[in-house]
């Protein structure tokens, strides 16, 4: 063992990591804030709370290690929960929302409990076949009004000053919300709990051997990212003012995924960049028709071959090989 | 003598599809002592390690530790109650650092695994606790590297010391030295004895030079049953290990 013993060891250098997220994070802000200066702002309020999405599905996939194939239900039941309480009781948008947020977390509660038993495809599996079966609830429940979705949703007073049906105070309070999920997610990955989850997902078997529950710690993984993704969907609903069964349906859970992995997954940026890129691809293409799905496929073909780290993912790696010389 | 013996096994056994792997296993490991489990491939050694620490469930049999019976526990329970396993293929976080890896383990001790909505800096208050085990073991120096790039002895060295994090009252160490080349072998020799100070090791080991420096108390396995158990000179005399070994007691001498 002495052969090695004096040769310097490359370190892992976490001060760095953190200025290139911090400086990331600036960035990103600079953009947010002016860009409805420049883009129309329903579209950038659709990315960010895709974003949002996607960043809460990342929590799950890029740092639990679990591929949930049923996040939809999570953002579609919270749209329905948010627009019912604002239309039919009447609640302010911010108690809505926060509802709708709360209604996915108890599901992703109920949800998880069956799923984490599970592992890989299994885990996988249950999540689609649960998600189907509030897909089917969704059609079915008159609450919901099946396939008219909850229409006409009031965007009222948020916090009772900020008038939502002005374009700009909507889209900052948006702005607003993404931003608090976005660094609660930074917080989680960041945090003793998420510590653990990472250790989970290194070497499960050794975490239970050194005591870890390692079911209750995932079950609380689940839960926050259905908690976070419930609140994107109800934000959603407020925005569009409506919710639909589309945000329920199975295609949802695929386009989370391929979010997630064409920015990079276990990325911190890479679920918004990702995110963008469909939504703006979904704007630009939609002309296509049909052709639009096949191009969509060609891009995640080419993503999953060429970039397998995601956008952000290969410009990370890219940027660690340049501080390492 | 009851207070004496940390661990027990009655009767333990485990069948997997009509295949006897661990035979009615009559184990008494006492409080203090390094105790060696050896017995060629396939005697059921790993298989034992796995059912004392619930990784398996048994078919049959009970496991009492100071007494108390923890056959229906889960492997996170047996853990907590102070048991900690090692694993034959290195078990470390790879992509973790050396430091963050016995964090991990201070972590769970200390009951702040759950705390998601704090920084992960507030850890940084165990550090002197997982430096001062780093230093212990001769890897301080490699606090920030990825355990992914440690050399395999030092990977070993590494488990070690996250087991060691958690203060257990007794080790299962499988097989500890497999795979290593002399010098680690020593050095992990020393380290275990080093570490059984005041606690109770219980080791499945094949390198006899080890056992014999260093165990007191070897229990021979052979197709999942006890072929016969004692100190290492009484052990290594019997006709029937060097049988069981060698296939032959010519090869003794040798031996």
């Amino acid at each position: 063992m002495a052969d090695d013993a004096y040769k310097p060891r490359a370190s892992r250098d976490d001060a760095a990591e953190a200025r290139y997220d911090r400086r990331a994070f600036v960035v990103m802000m600079a953009l947010f804030l002016v860009a409805p200066a420049f883009v129309y702002p329903v579209f950038v309020m659709k990315a960010l709370c895709f974003a949002l999405f996607a960043c809460a599905f990342n929590l799950l996939l890029g740092f639990g290690g679990l591929l949930s194939f049923g996040h939809a239900m999570f953002l579609g039941m919270a749209g329905y929960v948010c627009a019912h309480a604002a239309k039919v009781w009447g609640l302010p948008p911010e108690f809505a929302i926060l509802t709708g947020a709360a209604a996915a977390t108890a599901l992703g509660f109920l949800a998880g409990l069956l799923a984490i038993r599970r592992q890989g495809i299994y885990f996988a599996m249950i999540t689609l076949a649960l998600a189907q079966m509030v897909f089917f609830f969704s059609v079915q429940a008159p609450f919901t009004h099946g396939e008219d979705g909850i229409q006409a949703v009031p965007r009222g007073m948020f916090l009772g000053f900020l008038d939502l049906k002005n374009q700009l105070v909507m889209y900052y309070v948006v702005l607003a919300i993404f931003t608090a999920g976005f660094l609660l997610v930074y917080r989680i990955v960041h945090s003793p709990f998420g510590q653990v989850l990472k250790a989970i997902r290194e070497n499960e078997p050794r975490a239970i051997s050194l005591g870890y529950r390692t079911e209750q710690y995932k079950l609380a993984a689940f839960v926050l990212s259905a908690g976070l993704a419930g609140l994107a969907g109800a934000t959603k609903a407020i925005v569009f003012q409506l919710a639909s069964l589309t945000d329920v349906h199975w295609s949802m859970s695929g386009e989370v995924v391929l979010m997630t992995l064409l920015g990079g997954m276990g990325t911190i940026f890479g679920p918004v960049v990702g995110a963008f890129a469909i939504i703006t691809m979904e704007n630009y293409l939609a002309e296509l028709g049909s052709w639009f799905t096949i191009t969509q496929g060609a891009i995640f073909v080419v993503c999953v071959l060429a970039f397998r780290r995601g956008l952000i993912g290969e410009l990370e790696a890219w940027l660690r090989r340049r501080r390492g010389t | 003598m009851a207070q004496d013996t940390i661990l027990e096994t009655r009767g333990l056994t485990k069948e997997f599809k009509g295949f006897v792997a661990v035979d009615r296993v009559d184990l008494k490991v006492a409080r203090g002592t390094i105790h060696a489990l050896i017995g060629p491939n396939g005697a059921g050694k790993t298989t034992t390690f796995n059912l004392l620490t619930k990784f398996l469930p048994p078919t049959s049999g009970t496991i009492l530790f100071k007494g108390e019976d923890i056959t229906s526990d889960k492997p996170a329970d047996v853990a907590r109650r102070g048991i900690i396993r090692s694993f034959q293929i290195s078990a470390v976080f790879p992509n973790l650092t050396v430091l963050e890896n016995v964090r991990i383990a201070i972590q769970r001790r200390r009951g702040i695994g759950f705390r998601f909505w704090r920084s992960e800096s507030t850890l940084d208050a165990l550090n002197d606790e997982a430096l001062a085990i780093l230093e212990r073991v001769d890897l301080r120096h490699f606090a920030q590297t990825n355990a992914v790039e440690l050399a395999y002895g030092r990977k070993r060295t590494l488990e070690i010391a996250t087991t060691l994090a958690m203060e257990p009252e007794l080790m299962l160490l499988d097989e500890p030295t497999s795979g290593m080349g002399h010098e680690d072998v020593a050095m992990v020799k020393d380290l275990i004895k080093e570490v059984a100070k005041g606690r109770t090791v219980l080791m499945v080991e094949h390198n006899m030079g080890v056992v014999s420096d260093i165990c007191d108390t070897i229990t021979v396995l052979q197709r999942g049953a006890v072929l016969t158990e004692g100190p290492y000179a009484q052990v290594s005399a019997d006709p029937q290990v060097i049988e069981a070994y060698m296939g032959s007691t010519e090869a003794a001498a040798h031996g």
